[in-house]
């Protein structure tokens, strides 16, 4: 076992996914001889084929479009969308097409489409290229969408989202594809739509995905070190929707207070949907109300803004303290 | 003939903007607005019924092909009409009619092959029935009891699609996919000329051409979308922009459900022989309301409307017939027999269809169900079944006239 980024990690999965089944194939722009521009598509032209690694053309709109119809016939595409903020051009055919076909069918027409979008900031990079619109996707029925956190995580997941007949909005935390760890490729993983405790703890149920799962690790691992000594679980929710909340309300009921983690604004973000229930189902284990911690209302800053915008450690520390003053 | 060598050349090679901007194309600045027919539409048979022939298009039919095209044309708008009657008398929320439209729609669907693909918007009620789709399966969607009643696979014949456009791209994907699977079908992509101003159908046109993939774009134009004129959407015909995408394009009489066929048919070999795209755009008028919900005489000219039903695209086939002697009053009147009995088979099932459970609501929605949202619709059920004479108990009876579900 070598330690395997996180790209490679998607990269390992795409490949296994497209050495399982020939209907399966990745569209995207500069998904081919270049190997997208995080390169987590590398090599797979070469070895699988042009007519399985499709260059497309500039058009975000066309690729999940093409896709729909590809799916229709039988194809198994894995669209890649290039940044983030690049997925509004296909918005449409995601939400009004991609979501909704299988329903409009009455359940005879499953459509096994991809979208994998890497999101997230901190890589100082110009507007649209790190925002968090998860929130967009999972407030509507039809898609299913996750976000991993790691490399082990991204290698199954990825495999996973591919073989299932629902369309899957895949979100990978672009500034963590540098990010290595040990993957063995014959473990078992969880099932995809799972949350996974990552850290146990006893005080406080710190909830976060993507990008800020390892910040809420580093959380954590803080406030164990601190003079307080507090006891913080983490939850990796893994799955936006479905979600899923056996451990989370598990998690809650132990600890009474609970902290939610993103980077996306919190106004309607994935935090308010996770309070609400959380809340609804923990009322009377509650000692305090459910804080979130996330992106501020605003658009994405530029980037020389961005570490005050973004979440980090201290104001996941600061949210707990709230949490413990109430 | 071909399409692609009609018009000068195949997709992807330097012939056809040279070809096609020889035959047909003036100067960038002089194109100005003639959306209207010119002398390039294909024709096959006149507006009184007159057979003529084309060039480019052969059409070898027998006696009986005559006929049958014309018992389709008569039985879709018979179709149309006892729907349009069923929205006024309630029975529908809304009904796109596709009057006028019968020969484009029956033309190009004849043309279709089993394994041939359609992808229409919501008005291909004409290529639904080419395609053997129970109308009555259309009638659900504008009763509103589903959103589309039938499996696409059983008929190769596509969802409807209410966002315009949209279906272009799923056309092309499909086109795509048959490409790998190095099968000879192809597809067919309809839209009207609304259309043609959405990113979609743009896209499309760049995917279709770039992988050349076996599709046929088949524009009706109607002129109207909704209450906007083609004016308001183009300043050249619409099978000229083909010719910016690198591929051909071919104004046919949309009326003239031989010309149809003959083009579509044309088109079709074309994109199944790896010549790639194909645009069609069927010159002819939407002579009903956008929907039944709209007022045409709100926004255009009553005049319009007669000159147009001088070139009823019924009407020229039927005089063709007779003229031809190719049918008598006979097979008339049995086409009359026919269209009453479809019509009371639309109306009967129309009437009869029950409102669906609801607790469908939650069917579908997934092809691997979740359990927030059976949790959902568990909470639903109890709180229906929480009111002793309410809406579930109301479905219950709905249910059981309907044979129980």
């Amino acid at each position: 076992m070598a330690p395997t980024t996180l790209a490679k990690a998607v990269n390992m999965g795409l490949r296994k996914a497209m050495e399982s089944d020939p209907k399966v194939l990745v569209m995207g722009e500069d998904v081919g001889k270049l190997g997208g521009v995080f390169r987590v598509t590398d090599g797979l032209q070469k070895d699988f084929g042009e007519a399985r690694v499709i260059d497309t053309p500039l058009a975000e709109s066309g690729i999940v479009g093409t896709a729909i119809g590809l799916a229709l016939r039988g194809y198994r595409p894995v669209c890649e969308i290039q940044f983030d903020g690049f997925v509004y051009p296909a918005y449409d055919q995601i939400v009004s097409q991609l979501a909704k076909m299988h329903y409009r069918s009455q359940g005879t027409t499953p459509l096994p489409v991809t979208i994998r979008i890497p999101f997230g900031g901190g890589i100082g990079a110009v507007e649209h290229h790190s925002e968090s619109p998860e929130a967009y996707f999972a407030h509507t029925a039809g898609l299913k969408v996750v976000a991993c956190s790691n490399p082990v995580d991204a290698y199954f997941m990825i495999r996973q989202a591919v073989v299932a007949d629902d369309p899957v909005i895949f979100f990978e935390p672009k500034r963590r594809y540098w990010e290595k760890a040990e993957l063995d490729e014959s473990a078992t993983p969880p099932p995809l739509h799972s949350a996974t405790v990552v850290r146990p703890g006893d005080d406080l149920t710190v909830l976060a995905y993507g990008p800020m799962v390892r910040t809420a690790l580093e959380a954590a691992a803080a406030a164990a070190a601190a003079d307080e000594g507090r006891s913080l679980e983490v939850i990796d929710l893994r799955t936006l929707s479905p979600l899923d909340l056996v451990p989370v309300l598990e998690s809650v009921r132990r600890t009474g207070r609970c902290v939610v983690v993103h980077e996306a604004p919190v106004f309607l973000g994935m935090g308010s949907e996770l309070a609400a229930r959380i809340t609804e189902a923990c009322f009377y284990s509650l000692e305090a109300p459910v804080l979130r911690v996330g992106g501020f209302d605003t658009p994405y800053p530029p980037s020389r803004l961005e570490e005050a915008y973004l979440p980090d450690l201290d104001r996941v520390l600061d949210a707990v303290d709230h949490a413990f003053a109430f | 003939m071909s399409v692609a060598s009609s018009l000068g050349g195949q997709a992807g090679g330097g012939e056809v903007a040279g070809g096609l901007m020889g035959r047909a194309a003036p100067e960038t600045s002089s194109v100005a607005t003639s959306t209207t027919a010119g002398p390039e539409l294909v024709q096959l048979l006149t507006p009184e019924g007159e057979r003529v022939s084309h060039p480019d298009y052969a059409l070898d039919l027998t006696a009986e092909d005559y006929r049958s095209l014309y018992r389709d044309l008569v039985l879709v708008r018979r179709v149309d009409v006892e729907a349009t009657a069923l929205q006024r008398q309630g029975e529908l929320g809304i009904w796109a009619a596709l009057l006028g439209q019968e020969a484009a729609q029956v033309g190009s669907g004849r043309a279709l092959l089993p394994g041939d693909y359609a992808f229409p918007t919501y008005r291909e009620h004409g290529v639904a029935y080419c395609k053997g789709v129970d109308p009555l399966k259309l009638l659900g969607l504008f009763r509103g009891v589903s959103h589309a009643g039938w499996d696409p696979h059983d008929h190769n014949f596509g969802l409807y699609t209410i966002v315009i456009g949209s279906q272009t791209l799923h056309a092309t994907g499909y086109a795509m996919g048959i490409q790998k699977d190095g099968t000879e079908d192809a597809v067919i992509a309809y839209f009207g000329d609304g259309a043609t101003s959405q990113g979609d159908v743009n896209e499309a046109f760049v995917f279709a051409t770039v992988f050349n993939a076996p599709v046929v774009f088949f524009c009706q134009n109607n002129q109207w979308a909704i209450s906007e004129p083609l004016e308001r959407q183009t300043r050249i015909p619409l099978y000229q922009r083909a010719r910016g995408f690198g591929f051909p394009g071919v104004r046919v009489d949309g009326n003239d459900v031989l010309a149809v066929l003959a083009v579509t048919r044309a088109a079709l070999r074309n994109a199944r022989e790896g010549n790639g795209p194909t645009f069609i755009e069927a010159f002819t008028y939407r002579m009903g309301a956008h929907t039944t919900s709209d007022d045409p005489t709100r926004y255009r000219l009553a005049s319009d409307l007669e000159t147009w039903k001088l070139k009823d695209p019924l009407e020229r086939m039927k005089a063709y017939l007779v003229r031809s002697g190719m049918a008598d009053a006979a097979f008339f009147a049995g086409v009359e027999v026919d269209a009453d009995a479809l019509a009371a088979h639309v109306r009967k099932g129309c009437i009869e269809m029950p409102d669906p459970d609801p607790l469908s609501i939650f069917d579908g929605v997934y092809a691997e169900p979740t359990a927030l949202l059976a949790e959902e619709r568990a909470r639903f059920a109890a709180y229906l079944s929480s009111f002793a004479d309410g809406p579930q108990a109301d479905a219950d009876s709905a249910a059981a006239t309907a044979g129980g579900r």
